[in-house]
């Protein structure tokens, strides 16, 4: 299996370096220029309905994009303190949907609490789910807790097939989230008639845009029934972020001002007026918060004068808060645009 | 090296609309209905553009195609596949004027 770029004493570990090799590609218009040009600068927040608990960066998988740099040698995760300060944040607010992500959110031993305390709460919740968790021995009764709260599962599973699958995820993983994917079937998730909600998230297999959401759904739901006797809901594709272990992958393999000048010539007005962190608040392991998960990986806090911190959460000022943008933002604004929830425009 | 073919020359392209802005526009605008989802999906379209491509032997098109194909959700088996076709169809057209090699030796041969 590989390993984090942080074990291996990779430069680009380090958010900063990240932001260095970001902001000094002399191929591409800023992205607050070409922000400005689409009289979308300054960006402001539209209000917050997701609130999105990273709970940490450890992982079982180390998949070849992960912008988290998540693996099995990370200990970052969320303490029992901190997620309590989560839960009464969320308290305060009405804020419908908490998306729980990782590294293997599962992992954290706060996570079933995190759910169980939101459920309580009325909330809608999300698990982002790499599905070979579900398979570890540790985890034997996830899924049935999982459909016991009816917690909705978003499954990252890149391709139906599993040459594209391994390639992207590590060797022998499609077999493993095909496992999943029947176990999470067999106990009603996925299936008409039932709340129980099973969403693929589809990331690229390289550097290129993801297809068309609904083209590729067919294709999902196609190969997946028929070969595998796996069904879904929807299908989310997801453009790969120029950060972390895909900017690593992208430098190393000469990808990296190709693909940047793809995102930026695909720049949609549309998509950038829908970016998900314009009604996202996103809270890090030890209760930083940020505009989104991408902003926390590259250590970019919400902008001065905010609250920074999950112990100060304030909705009155940040529902309408200024937003911290860089150039990896160009991923989440190329073609039909891109977010947790899938395409945008 | 100097070459005729520069990749940065693909992005260039739309200069051909400097000579002539209607027939460009013309073209543009054809070029866009062909690609779009019709009888066909714009992923069957882009898999034929890159046998095509391989066909004419055209570098800019297979730069482009290859990349609109893994965009319009195709895998490298079926690329490849795609290629094949072009290559049996190139093969093909060389073998069946075989055909007239044969009649121009049946017609002067004793």
């Amino acid at each position: 299996m590989a390993s984090s770029l942080k074990a291996r004493g990779n430069l680009l570990a380090n958010p900063s370096e990240q932001l260095r090799v970001l902001t000094r590609t002399d191929c591409i218009v800023p992205f607050e220029e070409r922000m400005r040009r689409a009289g979308l600068d300054p960006l402001y927040a539209t209000g917050i309905t997701v609130f999105q608990i990273n709970v940490g960066k450890l992982c079982n998988q180390t998949c070849r994009h992960c912008h988290v740099d998540a693996g099995p040698d990370r200990r970052e995760t969320m303490s029992r303190e901190t997620a309590e300060l989560c839960i009464r944040a969320l308290a305060q607010t009405e804020m419908a949907q908490v998306d729980i992500t990782g590294g293997a959110p599962e992992l954290n031993p706060n996570f079933r609490w995190l759910v169980e305390q939101a459920k309580a709460l009325g909330r809608h919740v999300i698990d982002r789910c790499n599905l070979s968790v579900l398979l570890l021995a540790s985890q034997a009764d996830l899924a049935e807790f999982l459909a016991c709260h009816e917690v909705e599962v978003i499954a990252s599973l890149p391709y139906f097939r599993s040459a594209q699958t391994d390639a992207q995820r590590g060797a022998g993983v499609f077999e493993k989230s095909i496992l999943a994917l029947r176990t999470l079937n067999q106990l009603g998730y996925g299936r008409q008639g039932t709340r129980l909600l099973l969403n693929l998230v589809c990331n690229p297999v390289g550097a290129f845009l993801p297809p068309k959401q609904e083209a590729l759904e067919a294709q999902f739901h196609r190969s997946l029934e028929r070969e595998h006797g796996v069904v879904f809901n929807h299908l989310y594709t997801i453009t790969n972020m120029p950060i972390s272990r895909f900017l690593d992958f992208l430098r190393e393999t000469d990808n990296y001002e190709g693909y940047m000048e793809r995102l930026v010539n695909a720049f949609n007005p549309a998509a950038a007026a829908g970016v998900m962190c314009r009604y996202t608040i996103s809270v890090g392991w030890n209760g930083t918060l940020y505009d989104c998960d991408f902003n926390q990986m590259l250590d970019l806090p919400l902008h001065s004068g905010l609250p920074r911190h999950i112990a100060d959460f304030d909705a009155g000022l940040l529902h309408q808060r200024r937003i911290v943008t860089c150039n990896h933002c160009y991923g989440c604004t190329a073609g039909t645009g891109s977010s947790c929830g899938g395409s945008i425009a | 090296m100097e070459t005729y073919y520069h990749p940065a020359d693909l992005g260039k392209f739309a200069e051909m609309g400097k000579g002539n802005k209607e027939l460009w526009e013309k073209f543009q605008n054809y070029y866009a209905a062909v690609f779009r989802e019709g009888a066909l999906t714009e992923r069957e379209k882009a898999l034929i553009a890159l046998g095509v491509a391989h066909a004419v032997q055209c570098p800019y098109c297979i730069d482009a195609y290859s990349q609109a194909c893994l965009e319009k959700g195709s895998n490298v088996e079926e690329m490849t596949e795609a290629v094949h076709v072009a290559c049996a169809i190139r093969g093909g057209a060389s073998l069946v004027h075989g055909v007239q090699m044969r009649n121009v030796a049946d017609k002067l041969c004793m």
